[in-house]
């Protein structure tokens, strides 16, 4: 195989395409557009493309391939999916770019959005999004709904892209770049423990397949490897990339909002007059 | 947090995201339980292949059409999986009464055409059943139609004489007379559970 052929979809999804295409688009029309004085660094563009691309070619390139028929390849998939790609993508700081595209929204328009902002809410409330977090990752790993998503391409699609946007929710909820303290981003003592709340469930969940006995997901007994490898050995590995990177991720979180909360310390006090007024 | 856009409390909102997640569980739950084999209506395309026959000739799934078809990958040097499941499914096929037997049709697809010519299978397939085929094609053709059915094979490396093995799917894909996927026989189920199956499948078409 030459190297074109990896990099070329194994499942051509347009729609996928369309969106990647888009997303970066207005991200680059934002940048230039935008005033000089909040446009993001070179480190945080990087930040961000390196994010999206991977969630991009873990989608569209041979790696979908080897995801499709490979159970631990399938858990670097959605490690991806659900939790790098995203925390590169919310550390980045989008925040500014979709401000200025946001502003560029006929009031027309924005009044039609509204409703999408509920739903967002709805969503992003801690105990809705931790329990979509979890809950995702077990609903597609429970071995029926897992043994038909590897089935049915459709659902298949439908599993990759839950995990995605869930993933972009969970993790800008986390990684808000807002302080709490000045505007309603969730609190800092929340979000850790969120972090920590996720991180028990996927590695119990991990553990479970790194010591099962039997075969858990026989999908890719039953439809084939990618290449022969002995099945207990996929599912070990498999197991260990839903159990610790998981975890590992969650700590790094939990680090990087503690390191937030400490730099803040002190520095806005929430007990000034003006604060004091918008808070009650 | 504060609550200006959430005129619910928590344990509701809670309450709501559970029962939604029921329901969506419950929407999983087919009536999968009358069949031995896995349902698999709706998940998969129908049949559909261009592939060459044991004399050499090009066999398209049409030609196949009216007949229950059970498609099974795999290679003739195969050790284990291949044998066995052929072994099966020519039994659970030559018990069937009379007139459905002559309507169940085995596809035996090789995906190993390097080493399995035309007259290889027809001497593997027919020493198995009478209501076998067997096929194969270039390896682009075999790609595709794997792909279609969600599964993939692969190769090992040849040994010091030539030998590999060959990863490949261990189901049978079901097909009823119109061509449309139904059922997903696993490995471990046995001659009487499969043959049950297909005579249902028979009856209600």
């Amino acid at each position: 195989m030459s190297a074109l052929d990896y990099l070329v979809p194994y499942d051509f999804s347009p729609l996928t395409i369309v969106s990647f295409v888009l997303v970066l688009a207005f991200y680059g029309y934002g940048l230039v557009r935008m005033p000089a004085e909040d446009r993001p660094g070179s480190g945080r563009i990087l930040v961000i493309v390196v994010g999206v691309m991977l969630c991009y070619g873990v989608m569209q390139t041979r790696f979908d391939y080897y995801s499709q028929y490979m159970f631990f390849v399938h858990r670097g998939q959605h490690l991806i999916l659900h939790h790098l790609g995203p925390i590169l993508i919310a550390l980045s700081n989008p925040l500014p770019v979709m401000r200025f595209l946001y502003s560029l929204i006929a009031p027309g328009v924005r009044r039609a959005l509204i409703p999408l902002g509920w739903v967002y809410r709805f969503l992003q409330h801690p105990a809705i999004a931790s329990f979509l977090f979890v809950g995702l990752i077990y609903f597609w790993l429970w071995p029926p709904i897992h043994f038909d998503a590897m089935l049915s391409r459709d659902l298949y699609w439908v599993m990759n892209w839950s995990m995605l946007l869930d993933g972009m929710l969970f993790w800008w909820l986390i990684f808000d770049p807002r302080s709490p303290v000045t505007s309603d981003a969730l609190g800092y003592g929340k979000r850790i423990l969120l972090l920590a709340v996720v991180a028990i469930p996927q590695m119990i969940l991990g553990a479970y397949i790194v010591f099962a006995r039997g075969m858990v997901y026989d999908v890719y007994e039953v439809c084939g490897r990618a290449w022969p490898m002995p099945p207990e050995t996929d599912q070990l590995l498999g197991g260990l990339l839903t159990w610790i990177p998981p975890a590992m991720m969650s700590i790094l979180g939990i680090l990087i909002i503690l390191r937030r909360a400490m730099r803040e310390d002190g520095k806005v006090s929430p007990y000034n007059e003006k604060l004091k007024a918008s808070h009650s | 947090m504060k609550s200006r856009f959430l005129p619910c409390s928590h344990r509701t909102i809670s309450a709501m995201a559970l029962l939604a997640s029921l329901v969506m569980l419950g929407g999983c739950f087919g009536d999968d339980e009358n069949w031995n084999g896995k349902d698999i209506s709706g998940l998969m395309p129908e049949l559909a292949f261009e592939l060459t026959g044991t004399s050499g000739e090009t066999v398209t799934a049409s030609q196949t059409d009216g007949n229950i078809r059970l498609l099974f990958f795999g290679f003739t040097s195969c050790p284990d999986i291949c044998p066995a499941t052929l072994q099966k499914l020519s039994r659970a096929v030559t018990n069937l009464p009379e007139a459905l037997r002559t309507d169940t049709q085995i596809v035996f697809v090789s995906v190993d055409p390097q080493r399995d010519t035309p007259e290889r299978i027809d001497s593997y397939v027919s020493f198995f059943s009478d209501r076998a085929i067997g096929l194969t094609g270039e390896e682009p053709a075999l790609r595709e139609l794997s792909k279609r059915y969600r599964t993939t094979f692969g190769y090992d490396e040849p040994d010091a004489e030539g030998n590999y093995n060959v990863s490949h799917s261990g189901a049978v894909y079901v097909f009823d007379r119109e061509g449309k996927a139904r059922l997903l026989i696993r490995p471990e189920l046995s001659v009487e559970e499969i043959r049950t199956d297909l005579v249902a499948l028979a009856e209600e078409s």
